[in-house]
């Protein structure tokens, strides 16, 4: 019965979003559709860098270049089997097994590069692992641009249409249910231990190295879902899409909403990706505007919308709020 | 039930989402009501995609600004058919995700007529798809790559364009340097980042090999570089009689000036990306005795040119360059195939716009070919005495 | 052999620009711990600042040396200005928060500026606001339509890049059966090493840069010691962002093309040169910027040049892996 239970719990939320995100797929109009899926791209982005900068305390400046890594071998492969149908099913489903397994693809590949860049980085503290990220980033742009088969400067284009609001938000779900389970989990603990001191964390007997690689790891592999969606929305990848300036708009959602806050971080993830949009129809006015709410709201509310804290921790209880079990502070 | 709660809460946000993503088109049309009023049918929309911030925004600003002056010149005629024109610029900031996002919003919420841009072709390769799927004619003013309006063999029903595409743009530079200009050892340096500059090369070097010649080196730069004297040493040592930059003006200047400082005396060659009066002044003499492909002459006395250039100068106070002309000619095909179209937009419209034949144009006499290219014959010109002279003319 | 002497002037001329940008960063985050991103951008203002008063001198078309002195005294105020504004109101707010908090701001400060000097100059914005009212029906009353014509009609700058006269008449030597070099060279170089050896003493044998130290090695004990930590961090800024002006006027003095993100490459690769010397040493800070022009410049020299960028970052990669202290870092031990 608990075995069950424990069995089944992973599946629920997956089996409760289902139908809704059905539900919107079909409900949603073309435009609420596409920001939708950035949306969901962003809080994707957001709650995976959080694993690192929020739970574990690191610093990382390269998120984007996971992103291309996923982007790249995700619209390989489906622009490979643009022509291959599996036998025995039907072309939608046998579409949907292709992108599928391009996504299970681009997200191996992009952990192992994140295990690639993490191990000698993570060994040591301080803001060396925000150079390497930043390298890696330049790197990952410089090998692109002189490799033929993936485009060089103009990219692949030519994607199958095949991100949607459904595919997105069980991207979504996925994610989030990994951030939870992970921040709950005594791995969890072992994290926020090093964020708190890691010093004192390695001195509890807790391998650090280990555990800052594996979350490290993680959430590049989530980075590299997200760029296989991001790409197969608008059809088109090119080396532009990965730039520091991206990885930087996405330390800039984890922050905003709260180093450590899931919840914090969808939020932040959503409001930015929303306010970015309804700013569109004032030209070059929008980015000044961005910048200087991102300071007034770093200067008013300093730890970010959310602290440390989820959205349920801050409900009265009578809404389903409650104290936090201790993961979250 | 933790997880359950956790869905409610996501479910909830996103479908808060949805609600306040709906907002913007409601918003956005009434926000910057002074640029045009909601669309309605007696007026016609014209959507331009650009880059109005980030490292490209100078080309989105010079774009826009062609296109304004083409809807001020209209409007001041009294319209197409009696229709005033509106327009409505969205930035989006040099980035391709950015460009599909707006460009769903301007043919969804906006409904324009007619969809222009963008300069960079992975910009406009994320427009594409949008624009057939809505069935908005699409018209990108400066996006060379083939692949903009012909995907996997397959050309895209709404989408055109009035410039040149790489391969007869390179072409015609190799053509030029080895038939006019009789050389035999040419360098390349390209800008590794730029779609434009790539297939201007790749194209080049595959001509001037066919007819005969030699490509001693082919170096590399990134876009907004400040120092070229790496490549430009190793260039020099390799001796050639010209070097190929397919790059933009605002680069170009640069690397003509330090190819002087080292020495170097061959005159440099490249494409439409230099037509910049800002090439004259930041090369300044560096920059003299080079030679570059272009749509126009801008000493062409014709007076289609010389309107063109009197009246950009008298409305912002600058003179045009190729991507304003660009832009400007962008949208008066546009408004040609309106005024010809039993109705100025979707199919309809497209036929028109397919059907454009010796449209007389700022940058060529434009007629558009069946793969929704203009096809129109390129100029060479020399910078002499700090500004473009004609120098010869080569047909598609 | 020729080639490669040019190559090592080359190098040698991008190598002290880098370290020039490089000071200012080490010593920024060397008391405050905070990378600071607006750094590049602080340079891209000094560029910009150079540009407006060498235009009102008229310096394009009569150069001279009181001038030049002019535009440089000139723009180091401006950017000394700058970095005192941002370091009050951006982040001293925030110094007893996580680093990160601080970052953000940084990262604000740095698009506000890049995104401000993008946007049309004052005068057409305040034209276009007019234009917007008319369409309401209304008029801006006589002395506000006044103002409106005063305003500058070249500030900010817009995102089309500007030529940038020559502070100084630029002059080239041919040396060595032809090796270029030119005064600028000569010049940055110079600079670079003064300022450096400037910066050394402040830091070691004055009053100011004991307790600049002080505040770097604790800056709480300091402050009970009696150390004026704002001003300490206030002077430390200036510093900085005086040095990020030189550096400009002294790039765009030799390569005249100035634009609104001119400084986000240099900022990022002073940043990578600062680290790599060893944050918050002034010679590594000198020595890390050089071996980046070097590593670059012989890169692009002899190997691909599209690799430039990519082979740079992964040797400074590999070396900081093997010394993670930098070249001339002090190993912390960290104690509980």
């Amino acid at each position: 019965m608990g075995r069950l239970r424990l069995l089944l719990r992973p599946v629920v939320p997956f089996a409760v979003a289902a139908p809704m995100l059905w539900g919107l797929q079909v409900l949603a109009p073309q435009d609420v559709a596409i920001i939708l899926v950035a949306i969901g791209v962003n809080v994707i982005l957001a709650v995976s860098l959080n694993v690192v900068n929020g739970f574990t305390g690191q610093f990382s400046i390269g998120h984007a270049a996971f992103m291309a890594v996923g982007a790249y071998t995700a619209a390989l492969i489906t622009t490979g089997f643009r022509e291959v149908q599996i036998a025995h099913l039907p072309v939608g489903i046998s579409d949907a097994v292709i992108f599928a397994l391009a996504l299970v693809a681009a997200m191996a590949v992009a952990s192992v590069a994140g295990l690639l860049v993490g191990i000698p980085s993570l060994r040591l503290r301080g803001d060396y692992l925000a150079i390497v990220t930043l390298g890696f980033g330049e790197i990952i742009r410089v090998v692109i641009e002189n490799t033929r088969a993936l485009g060089q400067a103009t990219g692949i284009s030519g994607l199958p249409a095949a991100t949607n609001v459904l595919w997105t938000g069980m991207g979504v779900v996925a994610t989030v249910v990994m951030a939870r389970r992970l921040l709950v989990s005594t791995q969890g603990r072992a994290l926020l231990a090093i964020r708190e001191d890691e010093v004192a964390a390695e001195a509890m007997g807790i391998d650090t190295v280990g555990w800052k690689v594996r979350a490290f790891v993680i959430s590049a592999a989530f980075a590299g879902l997200a760029g296989g969606l991001l790409v197969h929305r608008i059809m088109l990848v090119t080396p532009r899409m990965f730039t520091f300036v991206k990885s930087m708009e996405v330390v800039v959602m984890v922050v905003l909403g709260g180093m450590g806050s899931i919840t914090g971080s969808i939020i932040a993830a959503t409001v930015l990706t929303v306010a970015l949009e309804w700013l569109r129809g004032l030209d070059q006015y929008r980015m000044v505007i961005y910048s200087i709410l991102l300071i007034a709201l770093m200067l008013t509310r300093p730890t970010g919308l959310f602290g440390t804290k989820e959205i349920w921790d801050t409900l009265p209880r009578w809404l389903g709020g409650r104290r936090a079990p201790g993961g979250a502070r | 039930m933790r997880p359950a709660r956790m869905v409610a809460i996501l479910a909830a946000a996103l479908g808060a989402a949805a609600c306040e993503a709906k907002k913007p088109g409601a918003e956005a049309g009434a926000a910057p009501a002074a640029a045009s009023a909601a669309p309605s049918a007696d007026r016609i929309l014209v959507g331009h995609i650009g880059s109005m911030t980030g490292s490209e925004a100078t080309f989105g600003l010079s774009t826009d600004n062609g296109i304004k002056l083409a809807i001020e010149q209209w409007n001041a005629k009294g319209g197409i058919n009696g229709r005033q024109i509106g327009l409505k610029t969205y930035d989006d900031q040099g980035k391709p995700e950015e460009a599909a996002v707006a460009a769903t919003r301007l043919t969804v919420n906006d409904k324009v007529n007619v969809l222009l841009g963008e300069v960079a072709s992975s910009r406009s390769l994320a427009m594409a798809p949008v624009a057939d799927a809505n069935g908005v004619p699409m018209i990108t003013p400066s996006s060379t790559n083939p692949r903009v309006t012909k995907e996997n063999g397959k050309v895209r029903p709404f989408v055109f364009r009035v410039c040149f595409i790489d391969p007869f743009q390179g072409t015609v530079a190799a053509k030029f340097a080895r038939n006019d200009l009789k050389v035999s050892k040419v360098a390349i340096l390209r800008d590794v980042g730029n779609d434009y500059s790539m297939g201007l090369a790749d194209y080049f070097l595959a001509k001037f090999k066919e007819l005969g010649g030699t490509i001693v080196d082919d170096q590399s730069y990134k876009a907004g570089d400040q120092d070229f004297k790496a490549q430009l040493t190793a260039i020099k040592g390799k001796n050639p009689e010209v070097i190929y930059v397919p790059g933009y003006y605002t680069d170009v200047a640069l690397i003509a000036r330090q190819a002087r400082e080292l020495g170097m005396k061959q005159p440099l060659l490249g494409g439409d990306g230099w037509d910049s009066s800002k090439l004259f002044e930041i090369g300044g003499k560096a920059i003299e005795g080079s030679f570059y492909s272009n749509h126009y002459a801008s000493d062409d006395p014709s007076p289609r040119i010389q309107d063109f250039v009197k009246a950009y100068q008298k409305r912002f106070g600058s003179t045009p360059d190729g991507l304003a002309a660009m832009g400007y000619d962008a949208a008066m095909v546009a408004f040609d195939a309106m005024k010809r179209a039993s109705e100025p937009s979707g199919t309809s419209l497209r036929d028109a716009i397919a059907a454009t034949k010796d449209y007389p144009g700022v940058t060529g006499i434009i007629t558009i070919d069946q793969n929704h290219d203009a096809s129109k014959p390129a100029v060479v010109v020399e910078v002499k005495g700090g500004t473009s002279v004609y120098v010869t003319t080569v047909k598609p | 052999m020729t080639e490669f002497l040019q190559h090592v002037v080359n190098g040698l001329s991008l190598g002290t620009i880098y370290a020039l940008i490089a000071l200012g960063y080490t010593m920024v985050y060397g008391v405050l711990k905070l990378i600071n991103f607006a750094h590049g951008d602080i340079y891209m203002v000094g560029a910009f600042a150079g540009y407006y008063i060498a235009t009102a001198l008229g310096v394009q078309r009569s150069p001279s040396l009181p001038k030049a002195v002019a535009v440089f005294v000139g723009a180091m105020a401006v950017c000394g200005a700058l970095g005192w504004a941002i370091e009050r109101f951006a982040y001293r707010p925030l110094r007893n928060r996580p680093r990160l908090t601080s970052l953000i701001t940084a990262i604000g400060v740095s698009f506000l500026l890049e995104f401000g000097f993008q946007l049309p100059s004052l005068r057409a914005q305040g034209e276009a606001f007019q234009g917007v009212l008319e369409g309401w029906g209304l008029r801006l009353p006589a002395p506000v339509a006044g103002v409106l014509a005063v305003l500058p009609d070249n500030f900010p700058p817009g995102p089309t890049p500007r030529f940038f006269p020559e502070p100084f008449e630029r002059v080239d030597w041919t040396v060595l059966g032809g090796v270029h070099v030119s005064n600028y060279d000569v010049v940055s170089l110079a600079v670079a090493v003064v300022f450096m050896v400037a910066l050394q003493l402040i830091v070691y044998r004055t009053k100011f840069g004991t307790a600049m130290r002080a505040v770097s090695y604790d800056s709480r004990v300091a402050g009970l010691m009696g150390i004026p930590v704002s001003r300490i961090i206030s002077g430390t800024f200036v510093l900085g962002s005086v040095l990020a002006a030189v550096a400009a006027l002294l790039v765009a003095g030799s390569r005249p093309r100035i634009d609104p993100i001119m400084g986000l490459m240099p900022g990022l690769k002073a940043f990578v040169a600062a680290v790599f010397g060893g944050i918050g040493s002034v010679p590594g800070a000198m020595v890390g910027g050089l071996v980046l022009g070097f590593s670059e410049e012989m890169v692009a020299g002899y190997t691909v040049s599209s690799f430039r960028d990519g082979i740079a970052f992964a040797m400074l990669i590999l070396v900081l892996l093997l010394r993670p202290e930098g070249l001339f870092g002090r190993v912390s031990v960290e104690k509980v």
